[in-house]
């Protein structure tokens, strides 16, 4: 029962966790790309139809990683070159996004899914009490984990994640010590679509393998309010990510026990629990100010 | 090939008319291409998209129908956006207001008085107002990011309408679907003219703009707004008040997409259901952006989306293409709009040498 609750926990949470990572290395970068949502749902869509088409789950991954990374070149292109505002160019993402997938979903609604399917470590996974839960999961799980690791060793431990910080704390100084400020937010950029591309796939090949319009339902934002749970560090992100599965999780439960509050109220619970730990966090106006990146949001037009 | 922006050294006063019709040039543009790839010859179906709609009495009414929540919406965050409140949740304050607005018909469906319409219209707009004090209050008071706020809001507001239609307000008699008793004649919005189904809303819609209009171009608080809308410091120094500035703004917009709700649900739904919008909330982003954030600006935009809804209606009936595509177009238009607005600020200079211009160019 604890074991079964547990591997839906992590289910819930892995699309989360994947998205707010990718949009944590942006960030860090200075770029704040609110279009997480539409880029999931690209992924999600790009990854099924992938699946579908050459019944293979990892071709599926594949396309879901890259639809999220050349939707985000959009944003890019218009953000970093055209110097528009980031907020709306953001929103302009995820409005397209949503109609777009839902457009070029038609076809694939309601076909029966592929299922990613479990690779189990022999030995490890026998370990008592979490080895099933930790060492029988699919590739996403992992690649989450590794993912976390990568991005915390990247950002804090090498040259190009010390390039990245810098552009993000201040674009004018970087630029003048003659990093690409450019460029590496291209990178970034895409980097952040790749990822919510990924987590997408994770939506529509395990956590419901099937297609349904506008299926990621809001999980991009919730992945957004996680970055600033996080106060922008990846660890973090892990146990934000966690915290917001185990709510979902724990209302679906809820729900399924009758306890004599209306469905609604509980699938209610994920959006009401980011606005309470959103304001948690953002209270204390000093702490936030430290750990944002200073640049977030802000254009640069490269001085010539 | 590379791109560079130059600065202008003063806004473009051509661009800033000029941008709007190129973007809504290139969202046709890329309109024939998809058509084209989608294998519909693509003439036929611009021309049921935006040109047949507006060629009778009826489809004009319903592109006033249409338009009326979203010059409403629209106007309320033309003043947010300018005032740099980002709120996205016009949706949910959409909802909250016909909710709210709901309240006289649904639970006195025998009340037959003249009073009844305009207490439903200002509880909507209370409602609607209420229901962003929420992000306002924690941005003012939190410091939290009213983006994420105002949009989680639109979840919670959704399941709320849909709880309260299934659950308490459902009508005993509708055969268990999930809607309210229709309301009471006393509670409809009348409409404008007896030619067809366009209702005071849209004449809220460009009372609205105006006013908006008037108040940004002549008034003080315009000024204000502006001002603190491009540097909270000067705002500062000219004695204005970033924190009241959210209240107005979050406010203000909030109330006219809980009116705008409000009437939506009276003048052209006649009962509360699960689904009351298709996006307005939504597309009004969209609107205020075409519109340039300029109250009049937005009337235009605002006619230009709702027949992107209208346009997609018609063609699903007579080509049988999904009605996604409105959404599409929607979304195409918000991005070309982005990019040409580029134009007003900036000269755009495209350099086919592969090398970085020299330093001592400048």
């Amino acid at each position: 029962m604890f074991e079964a609750i547990l591997l839906t926990v992590i289910t819930a949470a892995t699309p989360l966790v994947v998205a707010a990572l990718g949009e944590l290395v942006t960030e860090r970068a200075g770029v704040l790309n609110l279009g997480v949502e539409g880029m999931m749902i690209m992924g999600a869509v790009c990854a099924f139809a992938a699946a579908q088409l050459t019944g293979s789950p990892y071709i599926g991954i594949v396309a879901g990683i890259a639809g999220g990374a050349l939707f985000s070149l959009l944003f890019g292109f218009l953000t970093l070159t055209l110097v528009t505002n980031q907020v709306a160019t953001g929103l302009a993402l995820t409005i397209l996004g949503l109609g777009l997938s839902g457009q070029l979903g038609e076809a694939f609604v309601g076909k029966p899914g592929i299922k990613l399917p479990q690779i189990v470590f022999p030995y490890l996974s026998e370990i008592p009490f979490f080895g099933r839960v930790l060492f029988s999961q699919d590739l996403i799980f992992y690649l989450s984990i590794a993912l976390i690791i990568g991005i915390n060793w990247f950002l804090f431990k090498s040259r190009t994640g010390l390039k990245i910080r810098a552009i993000g704390d201040n674009h004018g100084s970087a630029h003048a010590l003659g990093i690409n400020v450019i460029r590496t937010r291209y990178l970034a950029v895409m980097f952040g679509g790749a990822c919510a591309g990924l987590a997408g796939a994770q939506l529509s090949l395990v956590y419901t393998p099937q297609w349904v319009e506008n299926m990621s339902a809001g999980r991009g934002w919730i992945a957004l309010a996680l970055v600033v749970f996080a106060s922008w560090r990846p660890w973090r992100v892990l146990a934000g990510g966690y915290l917001f599965g185990a709510v979902t999780i724990g209302q679906l439960h809820a729900q399924a026990f009758g306890i004599g509050v209306p469905s609604q109220f509980l699938s209610a619970l994920p959006y009401a629990a980011t606005i309470v730990v959103l304001i948690i966090i953002s209270h204390n106006r000093r702490t936030t100010l430290i750990n944002t990146p200073a640049s977030l949001g802000k254009p640069f037009v490269p001085d010539r | 090939m590379r791109i560079e922006l130059q600065r202008r050294p003063k806004v473009s006063k051509l661009f800033s008319v000029l941008s709007p019709l190129m973007a809504l040039v290139l969202t046709l543009i890329a309109g024939v291409i998809m058509f084209g790839l989608m294998g519909i010859d693509p003439i036929k179906a611009m021309d049921v998209y935006f040109v047949e709609p507006l060629t009778d009495i009826w489809s004009l009414h319903e592109l006033a129908v249409k338009a009326a929540p979203l010059i409403l919406i629209g106007v309320g965050l033309s003043i947010c956006y300018r005032s740099n409140n980002w709120n996205i949740g016009a949706e949910g304050q959409f909802t909250i207001g016909a909710i709210t607005g709901s309240i006289l018909p649904v639970l006195y469906p025998n009340w037959h008085s003249w009073a009844i319409l305009p207490l439903m219209m200002v509880m909507g707009a209370v409602g609607g107002a209420l229901y962003a004090a929420i992000p306002a209050l924690l941005k003012a008071r939190f410091n939290t990011n009213e983006i994420l706020t105002s949009l989680m809001l639109v979840y919670i507001a959704g399941l709320f309408l849909d709880w309260l239609v299934r659950g308490p307000w459902r009508d005993p008699k509708g055969y268990n679907f999930p809607v309210t008793t229709s309301f009471q004649p006393e509670a409809v919005l009348p409409e404008i003219i007896s030619s067809g189904r366009a209702h005071w809303g849209f004449v809220f819609a460009i009372v609205a703009a105006v006013a908006l209009w008037f108040m940004m171009r002549f008034m003080l608080k315009g000024f204000e707004v502006s001002v603190l809308g491009q540097s909270e410091r000067a705002g500062r120094f000219a004695g204005f008040s970033g924190r009241r500035m959210i209240w107005f703004a979050m406010l203000l917009s909030g109330a006219l997409a809980g009116l705008a709700g409000i009437s939506e649900v009276s003048g052209s739904i006649g009962h509360l259901q699960p689904s009351i919008s298709p996006g307005y909330g939504f597309t009004a982003i969209i609107v205020a952006f075409l519109g340039r954030l300029n109250p009049l600006g937005i009337i235009a935009s605002g006619l230009v989306l709702a027949l992107t809804y209208l346009g997609g209606e018609a063609a699903q009936l007579s080509i049988g293409i999904s009605d996604k595509v409105s959404r599409v177009f929607q979304g195409l238009l918000l991005f070309f709009v982005l990019s040409c607005d580029t134009l007003i600020h900036y000269r755009i200079r495209l350099i086919f040498s592969g090398r970085p211009t020299t330093e001592g160019k400048s």
